[in-house]
């Protein structure tokens, strides 16, 4: 339910897009508390917890011990604020990405989404504005929850819906199952399914934590293969995503480091959807931002089901590139040797007889030919366009050899979704706590059913009386 | 003197149209609360008349029961009284779901609620039927809330009027009643009883929208043409545990008779399918709305053809009588068919029908006019319980029976209506759906209609709803100071094993062992050993030797709530949130035309519903989220506007 006051809400409050700035609002009793435990400073001291009302300071945002982002925090004690209740902004970079994952480790530490309009809706209930705004807040909530769901659904393939309908009528069979056991002992007994219940538990909790990490990975877009371009500094990674997607949509200068974050772009070659996802060049840096960004392009290229991976052949291999390589060998590769327009000073031969070193025994155990077979080399000017027929032409063979598939065949999108798949997960693992302990069945299948409901508000799909429906029409009660 | 009469008349506070099972309960609430109250029926000797199944109780049935008994009903006692089996269901399940169900001797427990109705004060039993409901229009104004008009009395088919303050509308399947058996059509109520032929009429002209639904029994047996070796024997429990908090135990343990087992088959099957067009329902002629909850054997044969075989119970209808009760083979089909179909079945081939299985249509309205408190949102004074409200089964017709005659006392005497919560009783669960749902059948309790089912255990009725029953009158002081006790020794004992805690010491390991427990590792309280699905609370007695001497009823409860701790805290944390829209209560004079951004869908569901709380509006299907926050900033805003701020 959307009205309670007493939960912690928070919500991006600026607009997603590429903007320099990115602000995230959180608004309630908990809010100080849920800040603190992810805003430090240099020290690793927490902060709005130590902050006075009205105040802002400059800090980092924290996930675990990784420094996410830095930012601004700005302090707002009750009344005092938009909202008459605590609340923290947090001023980070903006960045779609980097906005999503700050919120999500928001949410992650007790906050929960803001129902549209809520902000607004808590001013009003918390007395922040006048009988004559009211209409104006009811008109805003409905509007906004129009919109929401529209975008909602239109940010869902249908393949994510479908999906998640097969699993919640899993999920409906088995719960309406036990309650008719429950209902009409004499007619169907649970003696013993325990067992089968579990293994369909496992096989859908599976299923769900796939698209959950789907989310996790960056991929919040609808499916593609998960193409992920890395290299070294200045490699010409930002030029091939250009060449690809026809546009200039990555800055690209001179200057290494000039892509501080992932950009992502869909570039579609014939009958395959690629998801391209351009990195920060990897390399050993002491700017924060940037080594940000580096730990960000190991962890997109972690999640890729393809890599790009870019070496500047107008100049020797470094230790770089090797790192680079050592870190995922183990991915489907292509290299790309780019820069052909200059002279090179990398070929085929030195890429073969320095790589294979960096990876394990059983790399560096491959002769010429097998090693290029499996690691595809191409010669190409990214900024010339010399050589992209024949990247295509290997992604393609790649793609209907079956050497290239996606990895996960449903992606989720939106936090919201991500939030309810979780609990739907966490109700799910009640079922599987249950089971272990030797709790009685029906003192779980509460859980089960509760599975059901979140997967059905991802798909916007209300509750009516699906249960006494499938209990009715998939077993035959008694008397 | 002018000797010449025109018709009896007389002043009561209420009266009680129909004495079934919601009949009965209204009655005797009503005269408890010393209102003077007239119980009309068309036929004395059907007074808590089981005309379908012979037993009481069941999974979520039983919880009804129990809830009713704590609140001070009747029929808990009733059945105590008169069972003749009783087995306590669902035992290999947590005990939430665990459930009591009871063989009745049909006759005995119609005649030992006669019994009590006949000796209770303030009440009055009239064999005749109601035909008129009397009422005025309120003037304009005097207007509040919902209200259009007002009930003045009723009068019977013999012309006597009736002038009252409330009455309670408990008809059952009575109201135009047709009964089916194939082609054969009869305009009776149950059991051939007379139907109720007039009152529909005068309940629309006041306004009352009625609709049609349809039910079926089974066929009655005689007993001593079935061959019982060819079944299976269902005996009931060794020790037989109350359906009443006040029956002592020890009072009821007695001799049981047997229910038994057999099963239909392809031929059975075969010769159901081969005579569907002679069915009224596959016919059409049938137009009610039938449960699917309880199909009959023809619905069952069709729906699950891939079912190659149905359970079949033979019960008996009582000591008196060698007629057994069918259950599982309900049926509307003509009677050759049936006799055909029934002698296919072992241990049938060659029985002998007393009654025929009919189906029965009647009149009953959607409960959705009705408040939660079970009166009429337009006729200030009018109530409803039972299986006209669209329920089915005796004990939500009693549940309801009772909450309808209890309120309608409640208006009389001006204290506050009995309306149950979701979240404490199956008896809400129950009135919420009826009143807040589109039920398009005849609604049965199920567990799975309760969301907080750990919390309403059949186990802990009284701790729920004593205080209640005490609250309107019907439970003395000394029954509610005894529950308080009971709360206190439960928690004092829980408190003592979280705080008592054994060490792992080698005796404690060897008794532990020896009843196939893991050893201590380390220091451990009595409290959580007994979270250990293979330990209890008795069998921890030699580790405890400091524990007090408590009734079977509490320590009961103290070993329920320790181990299921988790989900019991869980769920109390679902019903806060919940409760807090619960208790935003909506205007009765609301105009939701009034109320911008809402959308037309919502609008409509809610006019139509005029739900008495956010809780309940949220729970109407086709309100959304989004609507229910709209609604609270409009309740703010008017809110507002009332203080003036």
């Amino acid at each position: 339910m959307t009205d309670n006051l007493q939960k912690t809400i928070a919500a991006i409050s600026t607009a997603l897009s590429d903007s320099g700035i990115g602000i995230i609002r959180v608004s309630g009793p908990d809010a100080v508390k849920i800040c603190s435990e992810i805003i430090f400073d240099k020290k690793k001291e927490s902060v709005p917890d130590k902050m006075e009302a009205g105040t802002f300071r400059h800090c980092y945002v924290y996930d675990g011990d990784e420094i996410l982002d830095e930012c601004i925090v700005l302090l707002y004690k009750a009344p005092h604020s938009y909202t008459g209740e605590d609340t923290v902004e947090i001023q980070c970079h903006g960045g779609v990405y980097l906005l999503k994952k700050v919120l999500d480790l928001v949410t992650a530490h007790g906050a929960a989404l803001s129902a549209p309009g809520e902000f607004t809706k808590r001013a009003f209930l918390n007395s922040k504005m006048d009988l004559a705004q009211a209409e104006a807040v009811m008109d805003l909530i409905s509007s906004r929850s129009e919109g929401a769901l529209r975008a909602s659904r239109d940010q869902m393939s249908g393949r994510v819906s479908e999906a998640i309908r097969n699993l919640r009528a899993k999920i409906l069979y088995e719960t309406a199952f036990i309650e008719s056991a429950i209902d009409d002992p004499e007619h169907y007994d649970l003696t013993g399914y325990e067992e089968k219940l579990s293994g369909t538990v496992c096989e859908i909790s599976d299923k769900i934590t796939e698209m959950i990490r789907s989310y996790d990975s960056g991929k919040f877009v609808r499916e593609g293969i998960a193409t992920c371009i890395v290299g070294s500094p200045n490699s010409g990674k930002s030029s091939l995503l250009n060449l690809l997607t026809g546009q200039d949509r990555a800055i690209v200068s001179d200057i290494p480091g000039t892509t501080r974050d992932t950009i992502e772009e869909y570039v579609r070659l014939d009958d395959i959807l690629l998801k391209v996802t351009d990195t920060a060049g990897i390399r050993d840096t002491d700017d924060v931002i940037e080594s940000i960004g580096t730990k960000r392009a190991f962890e997109a290229a972690e999640n890729a089901d393809l890599i790009l991976f870019m070496i500047d052949a107008s100049e020797y291999l470094t230790l770089d590139i090797m790192q680079i390589f050592s870190a995922v060998y183990k991915r489907k590769l292509i290299i790309i040797l780019n820069k052909a327009d200059k002279t090179l000073m990398v070929r085929p031969d030195d890429v073969y007889s320095h790589l294979k070193e960096s990876a394990d025994k059983e790399i560096s155990a491959l002769s010429k030919e097998e090693f290029f077979e499996k690691y595809p080399c191409i010669i190409m000017s990214a900024s010339g366009g010399q050589g992209l027929e024949e990247l295509k032409r290997t992604i393609r063979a790649g793609f209907l050899s079956g050497d290239i598939t996606s990895k996960s065949d449903v992606v989720i999108t939106g936090l919201r979704h991500k939030e309810l798949l979780c609990a739907a997960l966490e109700s799910l693992d009640g079922v599987k706590e249950g089971i272990e302990a030797g709790v009685e069945i029906d003192v779980y299948c509460g859980d089960l059913y509760n599975a059901y409901k979140k997967l059905g508000l991802i798909i916007g799909e209300e509750l009516g009386d699906d249960l006494a429906d499938e209990i009715f029409s998939k077993f035959c009660m008694g008397k | 003197m002018d000797l010449k009469c025109r018709g009896a008349e007389f002043n009561i506070d209420v009266a009680i149209v129909g004495a079934g099972h919601a009949g009965c309960e209204a009655a005797l609430a009503c005269a408890r609360l010393g209102l003077e109250t007239v119980v009309f029926t068309v036929s004395v000797d059907s007074i808590a008349l089981m005309p379908c199944n012979p037993n009481i109780g069941g999974s979520s049935k039983g919880h009804l029961v129990r809830e009713l008994d704590a609140l001070g009903g009747e029929m808990g006692k009733n059945i105590d009284k008169t069972f003749i089996q009783s087995k306590m269901l669902n035992t290999s399940k947590g005990p939430a779901v665990h459930s009591l169900r009871a063989q009745a001797d049909k006759r005995d427990y119609s005649g030992a609620m006669r019994k009590v109705l006949e000796s209770q004060e303030h009440l009055t039993i009239k064999q005749a039927e109601v035909c008129e409901l009397l009422w005025e229009e309120i003037p304009s104004e005097e207007k509040t809330g919902s209200y259009e008009k007002f009930v003045t009395g009723v009068r019977t088919q013999t012309g006597a009027l009736y002038n009252c303050k409330a009455v309670v509308l408990c008809t059952g399947v009575y109201l135009n009643a047709r009964c089916l058996t194939g082609e054969s059509i009869t305009y009776t109520g149950p059991n051939g009883l007379q139907a109720a032929t007039h009152l529909s009429d005068s309940l629309r002209n006041a306004g009352v929208e009625l609709r049609r639904f349809k039910t079926g029994t089974p066929a009655r047996m005689d007993g001593k043409t079935i061959d019982f070796s060819k079944m299976e024997e269902q005996k009931g429990d060794e020790v037989i545990v109350p359906f009443s908090f006040s029956t002592d135990p020890a009072t009821i343990q007695k001799d049981q008779v047997s229910c038994w087992l057999t099963h239909t088959n392809q031929k059975t099957h075969d010769i159901i399918r081969a005579n569907l067009d002679r069915s009224p329902i596959y016919a059409g002629i049938i137009e009610g709305t039938g449960p699917r909850y309880c199909p009959s054997i023809e619905d069952k044969v069709v729906k699950f053809s891939e079912k190659e075989s149905h359970q079949v119970f033979i019960e008996p209808e009582g000591l008196y009588t060698d007629e057994m009760y069918v259950d599982g083979m309900s049926s509307s089909l003509p009677e050759d068919v049936q006799l055909a179909m029934y002698r296919t079945v072992p241990g049938l081939e060659n029985c002998k029908i007393v009654r025929n299985a009919y189906a029965i249509e009647y009149d009953c309205i959607n409960a959705k006019c009705l408040y939660p408190h079970l009166e009429f949102k337009k006729i200030k004074g009018l109530f409803a319980g039972g299986q006209f409200n669209g329920s089915s089964g005796y004990e939500e017709a009693a549940a309801q029976g009772f909450v309808a005659g209890v309120n309608a006392a409640m208006e009389i005497l001006g204290k506050e209506f009995l309306v149950l919560k979701r979240s404490e009783s199956y008896i809400g669960v129950l009135i919420d759906d009826l009143v807040t749902k589109d039920n398009r059948e005849p609604y049965r309790m199920m567990t799975s209609r309760a969301e907080y089912r750990l919390l309403l255990r059949q186990d802990n009725a009284d701790l729920r709803l004593r205080k209640y029953g005490h609250r309107i009158g019907l439970i003395s002081d000394e029954v509610y100071n005894g529950i308080l006790k009971k709360k206190e020794s439960i928690d004092a004992e829980i408190e003592r094993l979280k705080s008592v805690m054994l060490g792992a010491g080698s005796e404690t390991c060897k008794y532990l062992e020896s009843i196939g427990s893991a050893p201590l590792s380390t220091a451990t309280s009595l409290a959580s050993l007994i979270c250990r699905p293979e330990l209890d609370y008795k069998k921890l007695a030699p580790l405890d030797p400091e524990r007090p001497q408590l009734p079977d009823d509490v320590t009961e409860q103290v070993q329920i709530e320790i181990r299921y701790e988790g989900y019991i805290k869980r769920q109390e944390k679902q019903v806060k949130e919940q409760e807090r829209l619960e208790v935003k209560l909506i205007p009765e004079d609301i105009d939701y035309d009034d109320v911008p951004s809402l959308r037309i869908e919502a609008r409509q569901h809610l006019k139509e519903f005029r739900p008495v709380s956010v809780g309940q509006a949220s729970r109407i299907s086709g309100v959304s989220p989004a609507d229910i926050s709209v609604l609270l900033v409009y309740l703010e805003k008017i809110n507002r506007q009332k203080l003036g701020i």
